[in-house]
């Protein structure tokens, strides 16, 4: 008499993610009854196709491009291990973590991870820089048809020209985390998020281990 | 939990405008502007307000925000799906988190196993086919009377009588509350929809005329009985697609008040009851009263929505059957009619928030469909196009000054 979501997820296995990513044990078992019933194809994996069937992330102008961000380099399939490592990125960041061992690698949800993980929504093609054309792709995913041209051109040029320090009209990882406005981040990537996915995940986490 | 579901809807509509507001306060404060200058204009309007804010590059953090947030947990997919329990009930089909607990719990489970498939069920399906046998032969019977009011009271209580036979084969315990406000005769009742059980629900409890497609095999023989006692509207598959036909005949319908009122599931589809989605606005434009009714299923006897892409309906109906019971609660809400200047798709959703409200449901905007279809491109050229005011405003300032 098991439960279906946690007996193909082992102990073992709920210990990596922990240790990896930084989610505690409830709300990992919660990601995994998520990750299955988005699993269409019951294969244990997820492809492009089921993150479109959400409607929220379809009607999102940025959705492929959050999409993508799951998939490595080239794959169409990701895993659970995938998943979590990704959703990792968006876990606020704790105030004892900072005093954590220095020596550790980074975590996933640093904040330095977390302006990666920005960077590489506007980096489409993976090399480390953002050209003019790869901000204007992006700009042009965000305005739709409301924008013409030559205006999505020049708000393009001029945000290369206040990022670019070193002249070669596009912008790499180190001149975008000196961009000014991105200290905003935590106002709304940080704090508002995670007040209410806490709210979601205790309220279901209450409920569903409360009885039995 | 609901009433948290409510809040993120509210949330995250609230977001966007809250979003821009504290963007278009940043970027006025960076640049030293007055955001919020006195009425200064001859006509007092705030057109001020509308200083947008330049291309940021963290304005991607705001879509990448609510795009993971719906990645792990949104509204729709979970309504296509039967609801998590809070605690187990015993039946293996509702056992989706819940883990091994003790010896006594499997063998009660087991106990529950031999009453439910070894005593319940026979009884139940013995009980089922009587009633739908009663309902086929009788109907047709009666179908060779005169027209008159003895053929419709008889119709009446035949169909009465067959409805709670197959309400005893559910072994479906309803509650009904406000009969006062039951659908009178040239209205059009509308009503959530989790399961086709719904139909016989109220219709053990009032006389409607039904609408639908006909359907081969048995179910095309009993509509076809059916048909025969009282008038029915059934279309033809060809016919359904053509939506004036249908408002046609519905609203030829509606205005013969010797007619029976027609019950109508304006969602189009089975939703998981926990929530109502768009109602398509077809039946709101014909003009009658309409009388709302919030159907609201207790799960922990046995979940009635009828996942189609899962089980088909042979294998629905013995699953219902070998639940432990159907416990739900029918509100007869009081009728509400079109008011001026209020169209088709608001009168729609006016209904819709009543039913949501009266049933403790979630009143969702999103349509059901979407459990087989894609969402539509016109929602997310929306959001491009409030995005794109935001920055637009500030190519026109710059024209201005």
């Amino acid at each position: 008499m098991g439960s279906r979501a946690s007996t193909l997820l082992r102990e073992e296995e709920i210990e990596e993610i922990k240790k990896e990513t930084g989610f505690s044990h409830s709300q990992i078992t919660r990601l995994y009854s998520r990750f299955t019933s988005l699993d269409k194809g019951e294969n244990g994996t997820l492809s492009r196709e089921d993150f479109q069937r959400i409607p929220e992330l379809a009607i999102n102008p940025l959705g492929d491009r959050i999409i993508n961000a799951f998939f490595p380099e080239g794959e169409d399939q990701v895993n659970f291990r995938g998943f979590m490592r990704t959703l990792a990125h968006f876990r606020p960041i704790e105030d004892n973590e900072k005093n954590k061992d220095p020596t550790a690698s980074e975590p996933l949800n640093s904040r330095t991870n977390k302006l990666l993980f920005a960077f590489q929504l506007y980096d489409l093609d993976r090399d480390d820089k953002i050209s003019r054309d790869e901000l204007l792709q992006v700009l042009r995913m965000m305005v739709g048809v409301n924008i013409s041209d030559e205006q999505l051109g020049s708000i393009a040029d001029r945000t290369i020209q206040e990022a670019d320090q070193n002249g070669d009209n596009s912008i790499s990882f180190n001149e975008f985390i000196k961009v000014g406005n991105l200290q905003h981040i935590y106002v709304w990537a940080g704090d508002h998020y995670l007040i209410l996915t806490y709210i979601l995940l205790s309220v279901l986490q209450d409920c569903l281990c409360s009885s039995v | 939990y609901n009433d948290v579901m409510c809040c993120v809807n509210l949330l995250s509509a609230w977001d966007f405008f809250s979003w821009a507001t504290h963007r278009i306060e940043r970027g006025a404060k960076d640049n030293n502007h007055l955001l919020y200058k006195p009425y200064s204009n001859g006509d007092g309007s705030n057109r001020d307000l509308d200083h947008a804010s330049e291309f940021e590059m963290s304005d991607i953090f705001y879509f990448c925000r609510q795009g993971v947030e719906s990645i792990m947990d949104d509204e729709v997919t979970k309504r296509f799906s039967a609801e998590e329990l809070e605690s187990w009930n015993l039946l293996t089909r509702s056992n989706y988190n819940f883990q091994h607990i003790s010896l006594r719990l499997t063998v009660l489970w087991g106990l529950g196993v031999v009453i439910r498939y070894g005593f319940l069920l026979p009884l139940r399906v013995t009980l089922a086919f009587t009633g739908v046998g009663l309902l086929v032969v009788l109907t047709s019977i009666i179908g060779f009377l005169p027209n008159g009011r003895m053929k419709n009271f008889l119709s009446e209580q035949v169909h009465l009588m067959c409805y709670r036979i197959c309400v005893r084969a559910l072994t479906a315990i309803i509650t009904y509350h406000d009969s006062e406000n039951k659908p009178k005769n040239g209205g059009i009742c509308v009503a959530n929809h989790t399961s086709p059980i719904d139909v016989i629900i109220l219709a053990s409890d009032g006389c409607y005329a039904m609408v639908g497609q006909i359907h081969g095999g048995l179910m095309g023989v009993i509509q076809k009985s059916m048909v025969k006692a009282c008038p029915h509207i059934w279309f033809e598959r060809s016919e359904v697609k053509d939506r004036h036909l249908v408002a046609k005949r519905l609203s030829d319908h509606v205005e013969d008040k010797t007619k029976l009122p027609i019950l109508i599931f304006p969602e189009g589809t089975c939703i998981n009851n926990t929530s109502v989605m768009m109602f398509k606005k077809g039946s709101f434009e014909i003009g009658s009263t309409v009388y709302p009714v919030a159907i609201k299923y207790d799960p922990r006897f046995g979940d009635a929505f009828w996942n189609s892409s899962q089980f088909g309906m042979v294998n629905y109906l013995l699953r219902m059957m070998s639940s432990w019971a159907i416990v739900c609660s029918v509100w007869y809400l009081p009728p509400m009619t079109r008011e001026e200047g209020e169209d088709a798709v608001q009168f729609a959703n006016r209904v819709k928030a009543a039913i949501a409200r009266q049933g403790g449901l979630v009143d969702l905007l999103w349509d059901g469909g979407l459990k087989r279809g894609k969402v539509k491109d016109t929602f997310k050229e929306e959001q491009q196009k409030l995005y794109s005011k935001m920055l637009v405003g500030t190519q026109e300032d710059r024209s201005r000054s």
